[in-house]
């Protein structure tokens, strides 16, 4: 089993034509993504990998019904290529642009919350439940079937630390980068639910850094409702306050969002906390092995 | 972008949001003309750090030749780094109480969020969380006054007060919405007997959507090298260390300097070059990190929509094209690992899988250098 999205789930890929979209659904398809159609206004009738691509999104849901789209669209677009996946009943849109407006991105979870839809990012790698469907832009090989639920704020550093689980041979149920923005769709406490609800999923790995509340939020939901084990890794412990380490939301404001706090919150909540990426895997091991 | 009150007061205006009379000058001749036409006045320091006030950025003058000599040495004062280029002269203010009213976005409900408390005028860090009313904005509904009069109930407002806030929220909503903004703040919002007026002004304008204002004057109080990092487009911070990072990915970047600390050394920069940048861009980058004169480089790329031979090319050819003399620690995995393994052969240099191995030998560099 796995969250969101199955073997089963059929996709549509916004923006297919452009260099970033042929080639990560190149690479979707090699994983095994059931990919139904691309859209790229003004290039319907062409086709990217043998998949046939459309003018619209109600185009293409009239011709291949679509469970989810993923968006390779510029961010002065992504607003309005988002709005109109939602119009056409796609229920599960993952963003991937950087550089999304923060009031597009808020416009944008409004119509979603409207259309009970979920949102994956923006700023984001996407969603894959290993083995069955990828629905991002993380490298393939690392992403095998196992018993471990991931969710993280950062890509790069999440295919880090699920790269050190494969290694040791640990393989993952779903592993879901929430997306680095401000305003983001899903958050770490909506992946912890459904992880908790899922029953292939025996431990759980979340990856956050500095900034904001959302880890301490995780932690209080950790603490209240989750039974399942979960082991964290949190970047920025070195950041000075005040500067904006890359992400939007990655910056410490006024003594809120410190490395130290979110630490002290997930510990409280029982979480294991690793104190270098290397060491996540031994972690989860603890807590998985002879279950 | 952080807005100079001045902008953010232009843009109040703009909004039928009341503002105190008042003139931008660029020097104490001119601020003591605004005073003579203008009276009592306040010359205020037009510079982006917060504690303005408290650092002596803020004067009353009650005479032109007073206002003269206030403005005179605020040009002449460095706050926070930087000085003044302009101040600001305003007609000073019959303030009755000071209120805070604000809005910002509140990531968590993925809404813009209405801040709004009797206690204004300190720092709003202080002011209780039980004194300030947060009222998050469905933004397809929008700031309507029955959210208003509700926040009102909550704070105990009536009569002429609550009509200046029905009238005041919307046009302070209508900004933030318009202009793309991440904070509108005012503080203090003045309560006078001609009403509200916003005596201050911390207006933030959203980076990614600047392109969506080209009237709107572009800000930079930053240093040369971050500003040469914001031309290309990279995120790039300074900081004391010696050994240079350049990673993709923020996350893994902030990791990096967590774990170069962890193993006793001391980063010179966070830069992270971003996903999916092609050789120029990746040389570009490469070529400002080495600008600063580290004395380790130490390169960390997990690729994924980040290419490793696009990166080792870039590598390549700054190392043939301008030299590279300090010594280097790279690591190299992901998307096109071994075309990119190849390229780095070929000329010659070593590369690392492991993180933990590229960043532990970057550190017994700067020892041994």
């Amino acid at each position: 089993m796995s969250i969101y999205i199955n073997d089963k789930t059929r996709v549509l890929v916004q923006g297919m034509t452009g260099n970033q979209g042929s080639f990560h659904t190149g690479q979707m398809l090699a994983y095994g993504t059931r990919i139904v159609g691309g859209v790229s206004p003004g290039k319907g009738g062409q086709s990217v990998e043998g998949v046939p691509v459309y003018n619209t999104v109600f185009e293409a849901v009239e011709k291949e019904p679509a469970d989810a789209s993923i968006l390779f669209i510029p961010a002065p677009f992504a607003k309005d290529a988002a709005l109109e996946a939602l119009a056409a009943g796609i229920k599960i849109l993952v963003l991937i642009p950087e550089h999304i407006p923060l009031q597009d991105a808020m416009d944008i979870m409004a119509q979603a919350r409207q259309n009970n839809a979920v949102v994956v990012g923006p700023n984001t790698f996407g969603l894959v439940s290993s083995g069955a469907s990828k629905i991002g832009i993380m490298p393939n090989q690392y992403f095998i079937p196992g018993p471990v639920g991931v969710v993280s704020r950062s890509g790069t550093l999440c295919y880090e630390i699920v790269g050190h689980l494969t290694e040791n041979g640990v393989g993952t149920t779903t592993v879901v980068g929430l997306g680095g923005d401000r305003v983001v769709g899903l958050h770490f406490i909506d992946v912890l639910e459904e992880f908790e609800k899922d029953s292939d999923t025996r431990a759980v790995v979340l990856v956050g850094e500095i900034g904001g509340s959302a880890e301490e939020e995780a932690a209080a939901f950790i603490k209240s409702s989750m039974s399942k084990p979960v082991i964290a890794y949190l970047a920025g412990k070195s950041a000075p306050p005040g500067k904006r380490m890359g992400h939007a939301g990655a910056i410490i404001e006024r003594g809120r969002g410190t490395f130290e706090s979110k630490v002290e919150a997930l510990t409280e909540a029982g979480v294991k906390v690793a104190d270098l990426p290397t060491k996540v895997p031994a972690l989860v091991k603890e807590v998985t092995d002879g279950k | 972008m952080k807005l100079y009150e001045y902008l953010g007061k232009d843009l109040f205006d703009r909004y039928d949001i009341p503002v105190p009379e008042g003139r931008v000058v660029e020097n104490p001749e001119q601020a003591a003309e605004a005073a003579s036409e203008l009276g009592e006045v306040v010359v205020k320091s037009q510079v982006l750090t917060g504690k303005r006030g408290k650092a002596g950025g803020i004067s009353f003058a009650s005479s032109p030749e007073e206002a003269r000599l206030a403005a005179e040495k605020i040009f002449n004062m460095e706050l926070g780094g930087f000085t003044a280029d302009k101040v600001l002269v305003e007609k000073k203010v019959q303030i009755e109480q000071e209120l805070y009213l604000a809005l910002t976005v509140d990531g968590t409900a993925q809404r813009p969020v209405v801040l709004v408390s009797l206690d204004g005028g300190m720092d709003v860090e202080d002011v209780p969380e039980d004194r300030m009313i947060r009222w998050p904005v469905d933004v397809t509904v929008g700031l309507q006054p029955f959210m208003v009069r509700e926040i009102c109930r909550k704070l105990g407002v009536e009569g002429n007060l609550q009509k200046e806030f029905i009238k005041l929220l919307p046009r302070l909503y209508k900004l933030f919405r318009e202009m793309d903004a991440e904070l509108a703040e005012i503080n203090p919002l003045a309560l006078t007997s001609q009403g509200l007026i916003a005596a201050d002004a911390k207006v933030t304008i959203d980076d990614d959507a600047l392109y969506r204002h080209p009237q709107l004057p572009r800000i930079k109080e930053k240093t040369a090298l971050e500003l040469k990092a914001e031309e290309l487009d990279l995120a790039y911070v300074e900081l004391e260390g010696d050994i240079a990072v350049m990673a993709n990915g923020a996350g893994i970047t902030m990791a990096t300097l967590d774990m170069v600390q962890h193993y006793g050394g001391a980063p010179a920069n966070f830069l992270d070059f971003g996903g999916g940048a092609d050789v120029e861009k990746t040389s570009q980058a490469l070529e400002l990190l080495l600008g600063t004169n580290p004395r380790v480089l130490l390169i960390n790329i997990f690729g994924g929509i980040t290419r490793c031979d696009v990166v080792a090319e870039a590598f390549a050819r700054v190392r043939e094209s301008k030299g590279i003399d300090l010594p280097v620690s790279f690591r190299l995995v992901g998307t096109n690992e071994s075309e990119g393994r190849a390229i780095l052969e070929k000329a010659g240099i070593k590369s690392f899988t492991s993180m933990d191995e590229a960043v532990s030998h970057a550190v017994k560099l700067l020892d041994a250098s």
